[in-house]
């Protein structure tokens, strides 16, 4: 019954694709920094995205500072704190996770994954990471511009996105766009690559359903985000336009401060749509590639298959579909429609079934396995704790009357920094311990690991796990202090201070990871090709790391689906992919019922 | 083994910090103690399976660790299960969807008998309007706002001359009787908060937005702004006072009508 998922042996077709001719490098500057190898693209990609994201941390520490002891702070005004918030928020959704899942993991393992050479257009996947850097820098120049960086909250809601009233009006926000624009261009040369190669470069038997999850997690959030960032893109050249030649797209007749603008007939509205069919599937296009690491991590390190591949892999294609159904449950409170409420909220719900599938899966993968607690596990069960916390707050959120209290307050603050803030990164973080060793032939150090681990994952824990209750009492978000009410205890005030010190001390434990990062490279133990001892193909390499064009002179050829651990009859507790020996029948593995 | 006990801490740990820390909702000044008992429904919901999954991690991690000679169980896939846990979710998502789409219906439809008032927001602070003797406010133009105008009413329209007008004030509600809150914005958007309420909605510039509620209990409440507003939007801050029918009477007694304060510019 099951030989679609999981047959082993079967016809392997004969190589229908011809071989890739592939560009080689000739010299330093080609192999290092022009390259146009794949995996050269994805560690500049990751490096990148580490890089600016240690900006967002620093901006976070700032906010923290601020909203932990008020007055204290004196140079952190409004107009900072606002600039502050927008930065951290944009950089860490878009230039780092984005980046980093896409760009760096998409880059480094599709080809490795699915036995291919390369991606197949290595000019433009080269072209792809230039765009994204010269994104990255447009957008760090606005902290240098007159003005300084755009404060209009990383939604960039129009009309106050750019008028006086909003800091950062004269060129943070037209480099924000700018930016953007760029960084979308960019993503989509990268994103198409990544699309055809999965489609067309598929080793022999290698069927899609033979994938590992990494593959379909990063393969359907590409698909997403190349449906969802050109609504992003129109809504940005359309503010620019708003904002520089003073078009109304999104601009009624309005009056600030007294004086008339010359805007009318816009509507600020649209712009939110616009905005949340882009935003709303952004987070997933950063969750679902967790969720594929994630499938992989676990299964590896627990010596067990992943529990219901078919089902893991449909899930994920249902979630990508349904998340672009959903948008406007960002928007209950925004005025719009109000039937649009029942139709949004329902369509949010529904979408809590497959996710739950997939907690359920990972869940029962870790039953009855052989659980190995190194650091890339430990992330591993951290990231399931703080998505089951995160995802479980969602359900309060999309159920539109029960947004109408918390939206806006410091509860969505907490649901969203654990639902797509902490989850995702501690994927990142154990998919670097996990393939680190493949990318440098050399392991992390597993002390340092776990105490990054344990300092990230109960710091991350009590920063956003207590927040919600401040956003429950009533605390808007985007507030720079709360000032004087009658309705939040003076004991708030001790929770915000409480808060901010394990901030501190959770963003200082990332330091450690850099230096472990860099100190395990040079002293790092080898690892050898497989150190853990998995199916998938890219720990098959004759080379750790793997050399130009991946593989020997013969690509690799799959005979079986990647989850083969634990097989009984098998000597090891593990069959690689490209592991001809059908020894374990059907019968023996309890499928042929 | 430890991990295994952090973990059943983290669980633990959550419940009693929800069961026992002093954070907790204000409590409510209105009608929509529907909203705080879904909010109640849906805790218990979650709260459980959050304990279930993370308890269940434990108990696996536990169990399951890798110690020599373990091997793992292979079995790809369990039909049986698979379905009971989808059903098993859809059925606590339609728990908490109904009850919520119910309350959401009673949110969107303002009672018959609701007076209108209205509430305008601008960088960065709150108006009021109210209805005069006629029962009915007069139309506004942002195009006509200007300093002695800040709300853009339309001096002609007969129904406006009575409208009360407060500005730079507490602004009052009698106590019981439902009211049915038209925002309005002259600039960006803004969004009207009282957290004792439970109720909110944005003000968009160029429309009329709008939610319901009846005060239930008397008292000065804060309100804020909870839509980004530009620098000020912290500080965009107001006072609701609820109080009995007769105080109220008194209160809009001693306002300005429209008329007046036009009268008084000129
Ligand atoms: C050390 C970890 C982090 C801390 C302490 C932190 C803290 C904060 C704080 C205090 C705010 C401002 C809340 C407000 O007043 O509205 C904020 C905003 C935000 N953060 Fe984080 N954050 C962290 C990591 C992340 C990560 C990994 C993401 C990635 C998704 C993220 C995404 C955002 C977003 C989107 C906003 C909203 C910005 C806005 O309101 O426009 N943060 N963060
Ligand atoms: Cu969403
Ligand atoms: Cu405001």
């Amino acid at each position: 019954m099951s030989e679609l998922a999981h047959g082993t042996g079967g016809l392997i077709p004969a190589a229908e694709v011809p071989e890739m001719e592939l560009p080689h490098p000739h010299g330093w500057w080609s192999t290092y920094v022009f390259s146009q190898d794949a995996k050269v693209i994805g560690i500049q990609y990751s490096l990148t995205a580490i890089a600016i994201g240690m900006v967002a941390l620093v901006l976070s520490w700032l906010i923290r500072l601020q909203l932990g002891f008020p007055n204290t702070f004196t140079f952190i005004e409004p107009q900072a704190y606002y600039q502050f918030i927008t930065m951290h928020g944009m950089i860490m959704v878009v230039y780092l996770l984005t980046a980093l899942f896409l760009g760096g993991f998409g880059n480094y393992l599709i080809p490795l994954m699915l036995g291919a050479r390369d991606m197949v257009f290595p000019f433009v996947n080269m072209l792809s990471f230039w765009v994204y850097l010269l994104a990255v820098l447009v957008l760090v120049a606005s902290f240098f511009a007159p003005g300084g960086p755009t404060g209009a909250g990383w939604t960039l809601y129009p009309p106050q996105a750019i008028l006086s009233g909003t800091p950062g009006r004269e060129w943070g926000i037209v480099l924000m766009l700018l930016s953007l624009c760029l960084f979308i261009a960019g993503f989509t040369m990268g994103g198409l690559n990544y699309v055809v190669t999965v489609l067309q470069a598929r080793t022999r038997g290698m069927t899609l359903m033979r994938m590992p999850l990494t593959v379909w997690g990063i393969f359907t959030a590409t698909v997403m985000a190349l449906l969802a960032f050109p609504a992003l893109f129109v809504g940005a050249v359309m503010m620019l336009l708003d904002r520089l030649i003073g078009t109304s797209f999104f601009m009624p007749t309005l009056v600030e401060f007294g004086e008339r603008l010359r805007y009318g007939g816009g509507s600020p509205i649209l712009f939110q749509h616009l905005f949340w069919f882009f935003g709303h599937p952004e987070v997933y296009i950063v969750a679902l590639p967790a969720f594929g690491i994630v499938s992989d991590l676990i299964s590896t390190h627990a010596r067990r298959n992943i529990f219901g591949y078919r089902m893991m892999v449909w899930a994920i294609v249902i979630i990508g579909a349904l998340s672009f159904i959903v948008w406007a449950h960002h928007m209950y409170v925004s005025g719009m429609h109000p039937w649009f409420g029942f139709f949004f909220a329902t369509t949010t719900l529904i979408i809590a079934i497959p996710t739950a599938i997939k907690v359920y899966n990972w869940l029962l993968t870790l039953w009855r396995g052989n659980i190995h607690l190194n650091t890339p596990m430990l992330f591993a069960l951290g990231f399931i704790v703080t998505f089951v916390n995160g995802g479980l707050t969602g359900l309060f959120l999309g159920n539109v009357v029960v947004d109408v209290p918390l939206s806006d307050t410091m509860f969505v603050v907490a649901h969203f920094h654990m639902v797509m803030g902490v989850a995702p990164v501690m994927v990142i973080y154990g998919g670097i311990y996990h393939w680190y060793p493949k990318i440098t032939g050399r392991m992390l150090d597993e002390t340092m690991g776990k105490i990054h681990f344990w300092i990230t994952f109960l710091g991350a824990y009590a920063i956003f796990f207590p927040m919600h209750y401040l956003g429950l009492l009533g605390v808007p978000r985007r507030y720079h202090e709360i000032g004087e009410t009658a309705f939040v205890p003076a004991s708030a005030g001790d929770l915000n201070a409480f808060i901010s010190v394990v901030a501190l001390v959770v963003g200082a434990a990332q330091m450690l990871f850099l230096f472990n990062l860099a100190w395990s490279l040079r002293h790092g133990r080898a690892s050898g090709p497989n150190p853990w001892r998995a199916t998938t193909l890219e720990w098959q390499t004759p080379e750790t790391p793997p050399g130009h064009g991946n593989w020997g002179p013969e690509l690799p050829v799959v005979h079986r689906w990647p989850y083969d651990y634990s097989v009984p009859g098998a000597k090891e507790d593990f069959v690689p992919q490209n592991q001809p020996d059908p020894s374990p029948s059907h019968a023996a593995r309890g499928l042929a019922t | 083994m430890a991990v295994a006990l952090i973990l059943v801490l983290v669980a633990v740990g959550s419940v009693a910090f929800h069961l026992l820390s002093p954070w907790w909702w204000t409590p409510i000044a209105s009608n929509w103690s529907y909203i705080d008992a879904t909010i109640t429904v849906t805790f218990w919901i979650t709260g459980v399976v959050f304990v279930a999954v993370v308890g269940f991690m434990a108990y696996c991690v536990f169990r399951f660790r890798s110690t020599p000679g373990r091997r793992a169980v292979h079995e790809p896939e369990n039909k049986r299960l698979e379905v009971w846990l989808t059903v098993a979710t859809a059925l606590g998502v339609a728990a908490m969807l109904a009850p919520g789409l119910f309350v959401w219906h009673l949110f969107v439809t303002p009672p018959a008998d609701a007076t209108e008032i209205e509430i305008i927001g601008q960088q960065w602070q709150w108006s009021y309007r109210l209805p005069g003797e006629d029962g009915r406010l007069g139309a506004v133009d942002t195009r006509l706002v200007s300093p002695d105008n800040l709300l853009g009413l339309v001096p002609g329209d007969p129904a406006g001359r009575d409208d009360v007008i407060i500005q730079a004030d507490d602004f009052h509600l009698p106590i019981g009787r439902p009211v049915k809150v038209l925002l309005r914005s002259v600039d960006v958007l803004h969004n009207f908060y009282v957290p004792e309420f439970r109720a909110k909605m944005d003000m968009i510039p160029g429309s009329v937005t709008y939610f319901w509620f009846t005060p239930t209990r008397t008292g000065t409440f804060d309100v804020l702004c909870a839509e980004l507003c530009g620098s000020g939007h912290a500080v965009m801050r107001g006072r609701v006072v609820v109080q009995t029918a007769e105080e109220y009477q008194a209160w809009l007694g001693g306002q300005r009508r429209f008329a007046q304060a036009a009268g008084d510019t000129r």
